[in-house]
């Protein structure tokens, strides 16, 4: 059924018909609304499960890291400094091999202080060993939670969902709410493949030499590897039952496009009416919208922007000192193939500064107009002046 | 001889990592003799990171999660968390960190799961510094104490925190001092403790560390007991964080503890006076509040 939910809820109804058993999280604007309304279910018995109030998103982590290597369906949610905080224990869930699911919102980093909209927080933690899935509207969001306990439970990785500040997660939007019965038929209850136990005692997490660590880190390297088959089958077998399905990456109107831009999130939506103007008024021009970020689907993305001449990459996050995080994996992904489009970076809308259906405009212009792609990431919407005046 | 009324049946096996005499492990063996197989072992980076075992070998015969080093009282409730939704309420949840992992880095998360009253047993086997990576100070070391980070004459100039004070003042159901040199008494403990359902139960036990104390590794456990009989690390236990009972008293000058220490060897007279001097303050301290 259909019901008007905050982005927020669709991550939390999808969490409530996962029936995870334990949930341990630690506020942090904007993912609260995500963990009250969780929080409300555990203590009005709507879920039969555990909400941990920890005292930081390091132990939340820790606590869920905790219940899963006890054989718990695990969940949390952080936000921006929540998930740096977490950042040593990400690695920790990742090589232990738990199928923690969580929701992250994606907001900036201070200082200065700032709770908007920026990708610079997930993207950071690219090297973790997490599955990211990056999500454009409530609808997605609550499928992409429900598949990622799936996910992270036939891989034995953890996956992190991850949505926009205030534009996913504090707005309200037609989600359809499946049937319990669905869910359960798509997502049984978990079977851990290990776990603490005083009728087995084995210890887990131990020291581990040099002469098998190597062999532990291969083995996730191989997991990842197969989730990018896994996931079109967990995909078909949801759309069988929910008639929906998102795709590790979306491709409009590529196949005729001489350009491409590529987006994740929100800015996929705005994007999509980019090119739908652009296209009525004639410009050859498409939409690859990244999904997921890790592993990074590498073929697909080959297959959908080989053909083009120029791809046009949105950052709303920057690695400082190289630029644009999606644009370099973009780039390093078209790197082996036969005449590679020219691929232009734009770094756009940190911080919350919105990126609307003009700055797209522009971006594309930039890209058509230009002969060959900058060697640095072009800043886009910046206000010269005031940098200016900070040099001096 | 006397025989020691302590159980018999062991979890520790031979062949663990510990450096002869180490007091950690006298201390692990006695407390799952005392906790039993229905028991599930936490530990954060310390020494019993390294004394467990590596891949793929335990030392122990319970299982244990290893993890991070702040993080031993969030993942021990995680672990009760999903025991109690399994209906396992019998099984201990025993997290098992060094002073480090209790004192420092792992004391908010500590403080989180006794604040929130976790049913778990939180240990510190305090040996007094960062032995594990090499002997580097600690919050648990004490005043006078060389480490290779409190080196020469920046020998430790500031007290060791009084960490069952800490707990008390979280009105903890249960607290008590521990010491490998009193096995009955150690026992004794972590029996009640394993009894005490439902709540938070914290114990801290002194543990040599010969190499760390630079003492000979056939006297650890003889300078615990000296711990006790100089009233340097007295045996008491706190319920609810108020109600204070002493279970031994000393009578031996603390200059008998340090003496056989080479961590304490370049004290002068002066420097062990006002040592004793601040033992007999804190022994006074504690009398007043175990009177009734």
């Amino acid at each position: 059924m259909k019901q008007v939910l905050e982005g927020s809820h669709a991550v939390s109804e999808a969490v409530r018909l996962a029936k995870a058993q334990v949930i341990s999280a630690y506020p942090i604007t904007p993912q609260t609304h995500i963990v009250e309304a969780i929080s409300a279910y555990c203590a009005n018995g709507t879920m039969n499960s555990r909400f941990l109030c920890v005292e930081s998103e390091h132990s939340a982590m820790a606590a869920v890291i905790g219940a899963a290597s006890c054989g718990a369906r695990t969940f949390t949610a952080t936000s921006s400094h929540g998930l740096a905080y977490m950042h040593e224990l990400l690695h920790w869930a990742s090589a232990a091999r738990l199928p923690i699911v969580m929701a992250e919102v994606n907001r900036a980093l201070g200082p200065g202080w700032n709770i908007w909209l920026d990708q610079t927080d997930s993207l950071s933690q690219r090297d973790t060993g997490w599955i990211q899935l990056y999500c454009e509207d409530g609808q997605e969001v609550l499928d992409t939670t429900l598949l990622a306990f799936r996910l992270a439970e036939s891989a034995n990785l953890p996956v992190m969902v991850v949505l926009d500040a205030f534009f996913l997660s504090h707005t309200f939007e037609p989600v359809d709410v499946p049937r319990p019965e669905k869910v359960d038929r798509f997502l049984p209850p978990l079977s851990p493949r290990f776990q603490l136990d005083t009728a087995n005692p084995y210890a887990i997490n131990q020291m581990a030499a040099p002469d098998v660590y190597m062999e532990m880190r291969y083995n996730i390297q191989f997991a990842m590897d197969r989730v990018l088959g896994q996931y079109d089958l967990l995909e078909e077998e949801f759309a069988a039952i929910f008639d929906r399905k998102h795709g590790m990456a979306e491709a409009v109107r590529c196949e005729d496009a001489d350009i491409v831009l590529v987006a994740a999130g929100t800015t996929a939506s705005t994007c999509r009416q980019a090119i739908a103007d652009l296209r009525s008024k004639g410009e050859k021009v498409g939409l690859l919208k990244l999904k997921m970020f890790r592993p990074f689907p590498t073929d697909l993305i080959r297959q959908n922007l080989a053909r083009a001449q120029k791809v046009a990459v949105i950052d709303r996050n920057c690695s400082f000192g190289a630029g644009g995080i999606f644009a370099q994996e973009i780039k390093s992904a078209l790197c082996n193939v036969d005449s590679p489009p020219g691929v232009f970076s734009y770094i756009a809308g940190l911080g919350g500064r919105d990126v609307t259906q003009d700055t797209l405009e522009e971006i594309y212009l930039q890209t058509k107009t230009s002969h060959t792609p900058a060697r640095e990431s072009i800043w886009i919407g910046l206000n010269r002046e005031l940098v200016e005046s900070w040099r001096n | 001889m006397a025989q020691l009324n302590i159980p018999m049946q062991d979890y520790l096996n031979p062949g663990h990592l510990g450096c002869p005499g180490c007091g950690a492990t006298i201390a692990m063996k006695l407390a799952l003799r005392a906790l039993g197989e229905k028991t599930v072992v936490v530990i954060p980076a310390c020494c019993w990171g390294i004394l467990a075992g590596p891949y793929p070998q335990s030392s122990l015969n319970v299982p244990i999660l290893h993890t991070a080093f702040a993080t031993a009282g969030a993942a021990a409730s995680g672990i009760r968390a999903a025991l109690d939704l399994q209906g396992d309420t019998e099984t201990t949840v025993l997290s098992w960190a060094g002073d480090g992992g209790t004192f420092d880095i792992g004391f908010q998360s500590l403080s989180g799961a006794v604040e929130r009253n976790e049913d778990c047993i939180f240990v510190c086997y305090d040996n007094e510094a960062y032995m594990n990576t090499g002997v580097q100070r600690s919050s648990a070391t004490p005043f006078g104490t060389r480490t290779t980070t409190t080196p020469g004459q920046d020998w430790k100039k500031t007290r060791k925190k009084n960490i069952v004070e800490t707990l008390a003042a979280h009105r903890i159901p249960y607290a008590a001092t521990a010491s490998i040199a009193f096995p009955e008494d150690l026992i004794r403990k972590f029996q009640k403790a394993r009894k005490m359902k439902g709540c938070s139960r914290f114990i801290h036990v002194l543990a040599a560390c010969p190499p760390g104390w630079k003492i000979p590794s056939d006297v650890s456990v003889k300078v615990c007991r000296l711990a006790v009989q100089t009233n340097v690390f007295p045996l008491y236990e706190v319920q609810d964080g108020t109600h204070y009972c002493l279970n031994n008293e000393g009578h031996r000058p603390v200059i008998d503890y340090l003496k056989i220490q080479g961590r304490f060897k370049h004290l002068t007279r002066a420097d062990t006076e006002r040592i004793q001097a601040q033992v007999d303050k804190d022994w006074q301290l504690l009398i007043k509040k175990s009177a009734k």
